[in-house]
């Protein structure tokens, strides 16, 4: 099978910089699969999971918000924050949901909708890379 | 010529001050180690966001956008990184020097300062402070970043202002480091220009205008964040290089000091015998 590289980097290190088959992100748009020989993309992320394919193996990690450029035998992911599920303090993370949740559900005029909405996706995207 | 007991005053005085500058060099050496560390593991991010976006708008041409042209205002914010301790020889006038000389009128001058030494040059001098944040600058994190790029961005959308600046020091490596006033926005479309690029066309999604809109904010977060982390590797640096001629300074003077101290004590001493010989001679 035809693999490609993929290189995820933060401001604080690079994250991953190996051979992989397949990668699954979500964009904006919606979620995408990219294998090697993808046209030419660049999208914006959500705060979701990366699932990394390799050799039959799925890493997965947290990413919070960011851009991707996909070329042809190239997939760059310059995020945020990036973390590893041994990375994640699961409690905190879902204080952090339950949080954002009663915010939501509060309906207060004072609350940032939006920045309610991100707590929760990042909650969300923490939680699910761990589960 | 100074009496033995002033020139051991002064000697004295001045090893003291060499002991204190030599304390302070170490400090700032093992500072810099830890920022250089830091700074190169940030470095591939910010030149693969800089790659990535000169792509963007090399490939885009000229697309009309509200963060491609600059606002209707004359105001321009000046994001200005300095330290918030002095002692680092001309880290901190290096800067402050960029801003008052640097092309941009005082009056139109809206300063984010990052160091209270900058913040407290420009205050004196009457320059428009908008926000200071230099609590972080010991430690900056993203999150410090984001928040700073937040606050210009509103001001640009506001129309407060119509361009923002970046007023830092690159740190070239550990000896050079360069004062730098960079234009953050508009972002200049020339900037995409150099270098050769791949012609494959790419897609956006969402579509260019949108995709603009989320990327740029990251764009300027990153600079701001790599301004901060260089700034600081760059303080540190000069600090050292500062300590480090000052104790060379100081080491020089003693002994100086300590050539002209032996030769009073020995003019001394031969003044002493001639008056015993000259004594002796008298009495026979």
């Amino acid at each position: 099978m035809k693999t490609f590289m993929l290189l995820v980097n933060t401001p604080d290190r690079v994250f991953f910089h190996e051979e992989a088959d397949m990668v699954e992100l979500a964009t904006t748009e919606g979620e995408i699969g990219v294998y090697a020989d993808h046209i030419p993309l660049t999208a914006v992320l959500v705060p979701s999971v990366l699932k990394i394919h390799q050799n039959g193996v799925v890493k997965k990690a947290a990413i919070h918000g960011g851009i991707v450029e996909i070329l042809k035998d190239k997939v760059t992911v310059l995020a945020e924050i990036a973390e590893w599920p041994e990375e994640i303090d699961v409690n905190r993370a879902d204080e952090a949901r339950v949080r954002a949740e009663r915010r939501l559900a509060s309906r207060d005029s004072n609350t940032d909708v939006g920045r309610a909405q991100m707590a929760l996706k990042r909650s969300m995207a923490r939680l699910n890379t761990v589960e | 010529m100074a009496s033995m007991r002033d020139i051991k005053r002064r000697r004295d005085s001045i090893q003291s001050t060499g002991q204190i500058t030599k304390a302070m060099k170490l400090v700032s050496t093992v500072k810099l180690q830890k920022a250089k560390g830091k700074a190169e593991s940030t470095k591939p991010y910010f030149d693969l966001m800089y790659e990535t976006v000169s792509n963007m708008l090399a490939k885009s041409g000229n697309i009309n956008h509200k963060y491609l042209k600059p606002g209707a205002s004359s105001g321009k914010a000046v994001i200005v990184i300095t330290g918030n301790r002095g002692l680092a020889g001309g880290y901190n006038t290096n800067i402050t020097k960029l801003i008052t000389n640097g092309g941009i009128q005082r009056e139109d001058v809206v300063a984010y300062t990052i160091g209270s030494k900058g913040r407290d040059f420009l205050a004196r001098k009457n320059f428009k402070i908008a926000r200071d944040y230099s609590e972080i600058i010991e430690e900056p994190m993203y999150s410090d970043a984001k928040e700073i790029c937040d606050d210009v961005l509103a001001a640009f959308t506001e129309g407060d202002v119509g361009e923002i600046y970046l007023a830092y020091t690159s740190f070239k490596n550990t000896v050079v480091h360069e004062p730098q006033l960079i234009k953050l926005l508009p972002v200049e479309a020339e900037a995409g220009k150099n270098g050769n690029m791949d012609t494959t066309p790419m897609n956006y999604e969402p579509e260019e205008t949108e995709a603009l809109n989320l990327i740029i904010p990251k764009y300027m977060c990153s600079l701001i964040y790599g301004a901060l982390i260089e700034s600081v590797a760059s303080e540190n640096g000069a600090r050292m290089q500062a300590m480090d001629n000052a104790t060379s300074n100081a080491e020089e003077m003693i002994s100086d000091l300590s050539l002209k101290y032996n030769r009073a004590r020995q003019a001394a001493i031969t003044q002493e015998l001639t008056e015993i010989v000259a004594g002796a001679n008298a009495i026979e």
